[in-house]
């Protein structure tokens, strides 16, 4: 319990991973909701690879984990600039109100 | 012991953090403990020895990302709506329900069994530099994926400006190509004006 080991970063962000999925699947409401769930997978998925590099003295996941930093800003922007659209359309960020492709 | 405790420490407040983000009912709210995960996510990498990485998430997300999160909350004044969930997605939630009990018990099983188990320690060498050891290979061996994510920040860039930029009616805007496209010939006339006299 009191030695680190990697099993304890991996669980941790499992349990940040858990809980970004549940916040798209139970939280329905509002779109800026889903994108902070992202968000939040984006740094369990930085918490692994950053656990697996240290912990396997390799520098290559601290690599990935930069790139996987300028696809959450990337995504965080063109999600963000979608949002304000969708917003000037409907004057709503409410899931269930964006749902034309229903048809 | 006492980096088990501030690894407690940490990931107990990212793990609170985390779920008031996700079930928190006021955006704004919810952006602030985003901010806070990122701060103790941070911590988790200072430990891990990955400080550069560490305080590129400091920059990055609560300087940019957080911001412009704040920044579109604060912008489309979004009302806390009342919860009323719809009736065809009543049924999802107990499977959700189970299927996440599930993980969580598997979760404390790794965690608890694992904890006899001889993990490695976090190598970390006298002369570790985390920066340095990184810029050695970011810009040799990764170079292609650097510049792909680059190029992907450039299309995220371009993107984010492409679907906001809107042109407003009744703004006067200056018509670059009509300017240029007048000739002298077209809206000029020479006369010759007697003395004493108008042009009428």
């Amino acid at each position: 319990m009191l030695t680190i080991g990697l099993s304890h970063y991996l669980a941790l962000s499992t349990m940040l991973f858990m809980i970004g999925l549940c916040g798209i699947v139970f939280n329905r409401r509002n779109v800026i909701v889903i994108l902070l769930a992202i968000e939040l997978i984006l740094l369990a998925a930085n918490i692994n690879f950053v656990a697996f590099s240290s912990f396997g003295s390799l520098i290559e996941g601290q690599v990935m984990a930069m790139i996987v930093l300028t696809v959450a800003a990337a995504e965080t922007s063109v999600g963000l600039a979608i949002l304000v659209v969708a917003f000037r359309q409907r004057l709503s960020v409410d899931v269930s109100d964006l749902a034309a492709l229903k048809g | 012991m006492i980096e088990a405790v501030i690894f407690y420490m940490f990931a107990f407040v990212l793990m609170a953090a985390a779920a008031a983000c996700v079930s928190v009912r006021q955006p704004v709210l919810a952006v602030l403990s985003l901010i806070l995960c990122f701060f103790n996510a941070a911590g988790l990498m200072v430990l891990l020895g990955a400080e550069f990485l560490a305080f590129v998430v400091l920059i990055v997300y609560v300087g940019a990302v957080a911001v412009l999160f704040l920044f579109v909350v604060m912008m489309l004044d979004v009302r806390a709506p009342a919860a009323e969930p719809k009736k065809r997605q009543r049924f999802l939630r107990p499977a959700f329900a189970v299927v996440t009990a599930i993980l969580f018990l598997e979760i404390l099983v790794v965690v608890f069994s694992s904890l006899s188990a001889s993990d490695v320690a976090p190598v970390i060498e006298a002369d570790f530099e985390n920066t340095r050891l990184l810029g050695q290979v970011l810009y040799t061996d990764y170079i292609y994926p650097f510049q792909m994510a680059g190029l992907l920040l450039l299309v995220g860039m371009i993107g984010a400006m492409a679907l906001t930029l809107t042109k407003r009616k009744e703004v006067k805007r200056q018509k670059l190509w009509d300017q240029l496209d007048r000739r002298a010939g077209e809206v000029l006339e020479v006369r010759s004006v007697k003395t004493g006299e108008g042009l009428l």
